[in-house]
């Protein structure tokens, strides 16, 4: 693979998408994971696919409009959308979700059947396609990650308190309703850049694997972040040297591999609390 | 009389058009510990949540030092009923307490030296300063109740609420968790909400009775017809540290 890194700009791309998005999931997948966000994060990942279809449909009035920046403005609307609809009415937050989900992927598969022609990548933002990332789209990854970790870098303390013990944190006088939204944005944001590497169907994924496989191994915060990164990583460019050398499909190769490192996390903390416990526990 | 810190005046609540609070005047000061008794679903939680600004009583008025409740809130240290928070939560006894001073920072700044300092006192206070880089899960019951009461003191509050503190505490835990408010009543009054009327009676200054109406006399006395009329049934009860008998046995007819 090294080989096909020095030779092809598009291995070199896929590379950089790949960290970058590793970046926005390590530390807004580690909130989604703590804040127990699994399933509205689901709703705003799938309901982008109706920003996708009206910026293909649009894309051929205005020119400069794509796909990606649809899903950007639809996907920061729907997931305000969200989190206002869930805490304003008595709608059960399963079934606000259920619906904006599916609403959302019907309104994107309307507008492509209303645009005339052949639409040949389509699968490729379910599915994903990092080989095919460009520059531009880098670019917009860049600005995306720069975006979400200042802001986290502003809010960490105000993050953590809502995330830990919201209700304190209203009683404290926190606008603890306006960071829940923003929370809910820098979502949205990592939703829309991670749709080129995994695609739509798979962004859940990459949110809650590495989070989950780094709360094995601290009790820190922003170590957790620091660690799911890293697991993203891993996940990401062995997952891109597998699927180079065996020919499968990159977003689910690295979906696969990040499950794969998972399980053996799991395994690992286990034999070691068995280890610990055995030594403590003397034998009769 | 000392300085009024809370007073409610005639005060209302309502949800849905259904009284949850009938005409409220109460009020504390300076040197009180008041022990609030109740039935549940008595309004003991909701009266809290009026001091702290959460709840708009539909009718009459709540002042704090003087404030409006959500100005007044700064100077109220705040200990909600035992929030089933995730025990594998990734966070430590410090990072718990620093949040309680996040009414005095700003955003988009980080915790100050000050706000540190203000921290590690807060635990000391509580016996907690040991246990300050431990994983907030990893605590018993008692200990993390200490915690959250360092939380609430880190603001250097004027006023102290606790809401049912010792549903999550072993009975041993009890008697020293009592100790420490009885130390934290020298520095500020405490307004401490309980079901167990008997253990609280021992060691508040004042009680009084909610469910939906007050019953007070701004003393440690209730009379078995404020009991009766509160809780619909005859209560065994202690005063002044003596147990009797206040009320007949309760005989069907």
């Amino acid at each position: 693979m090294i080989d096909a890194i020095l030779h092809y700009p598009f291995m070199q791309r896929a590379l950089i998408a790949g960290l970058l998005a590793a970046v926005a999931c390590g530390i807004i997948g580690t909130y989604v994971v703590v804040k127990r966000m699994v399933f509205i994060s689901g709703g705003i990942s799938h309901a982008s696919f109706g920003g996708i279809g009206l910026g293909y449909y649009l894309s051929q009035y205005i020119s400069w409009v794509t796909p990606v920046y649809g899903a950007l403005v639809f996907t920061l609307f729907s997931a305000l959308g969200m989190g206002l609809i869930v805490r304003r009415t008595r709608l059960s937050e399963d079934t606000v979700i259920g619906i904006m989900w599916a609403v959302g992927m019907a309104i994107g598969i309307v507008f492509i059947g209303l645009t005339p022609g052949y639409t040949p990548d389509l699968f490729s933002y379910l599915f994903g396609s990092i080989l095919t990332v460009s520059i531009s789209d880098l670019i917009m990854m860049a600005v995306l990650d720069a975006i979400i970790i200042a802001l986290v870098l502003m809010l960490y303390k105000e993050f953590l308190a809502i995330s830990f013990d919201q209700e304190f944190g209203t009683a404290l006088g926190l606008p603890t309703q306006r960071l829940y939204l923003i929370l809910l944005c820098l979502i949205a944001l990592t939703v829309v850049l991670l749709i080129r590497v995994v695609g739509i169907i798979l962004i859940i994924a990459l949110l809650t694997i590495p989070p989950a496989t780094a709360r094995q191994h601290t009790h820190n915060l922003k170590n957790m972040m620091l660690l799911s990164i890293a697991f993203g990583m891993v996940a990401v460019l062995g997952g891109l040297w597998l699927s180079y050398e065996l020919d499968l499909r990159s977003g689910a190769t690295i979906i696969l591999l990040s499950a794969v490192i998972f399980a053996a996390s799991t395994l690992f903390t286990r034999l070691r609390h068995r280890k610990r416990n055995s030594l403590e526990t003397p034998a009769d | 009389m000392s300085e009024e810190v809370v007073k409610l005046n005639n005060v209302w609540v309502q949800y849905d058009g259904t009284p949850v609070l009938e005409d409220i005047s109460l009020s504390i000061r300076k040197d009180d510990f008041l022990g609030l008794i109740g039935p549940n679903g008595g309004g003991k939680t909701t009266l809290l949540k009026l001091m702290l600004g959460l709840i708009t009583p539909s009718r009459g008025e709540v002042t704090i030092l003087g404030e409006s409740p959500q100005k007044g809130r700064k100077h109220i240290g705040y200990v909600p009923q035992h929030s089933l928070f995730d025990r594998d939560f990734p966070i430590n006894v410090m990072e718990v307490v620093l949040t309680g001073r996040l009414n005095h920072t700003r955003p988009f700044n980080w915790y100050s030296k000050v706000d540190r300092k203000a921290a590690l006192e807060a635990l000391e206070s509580v016996d907690m300063l040991e246990l300050k880089n431990r994983q907030i899960g990893m605590l018993s019951g008692g200990q993390q109740q200490r915690v959250f009461v360092a939380r609430a003191l880190v603001g250097e509050p004027k006023l102290l609420l606790l809401d049912e503190p010792m549903s999550n505490v072993d009975a041993p835990m009890q008697a020293e968790f009592y100790e420490l408010l009885e130390r934290l009543k020298q520095r500020m009054p405490i307004v401490l909400v309980s079901h167990d009327i008997s253990a609280v009676s021992v060691y508040v200054s004042k009680i009084a009775c909610l469910n939906r109406k007050l019953y007070y006399h701004e003393s440690k006395e209730l009379t078995p017809e404020d009991l009766e009329a509160a809780y619909q049934c005859p209560i065994q009860m202690i005063a002044h540290g003596v147990p009797h008998r206040v009320l007949k046995e309760h005989t069907h007819e």
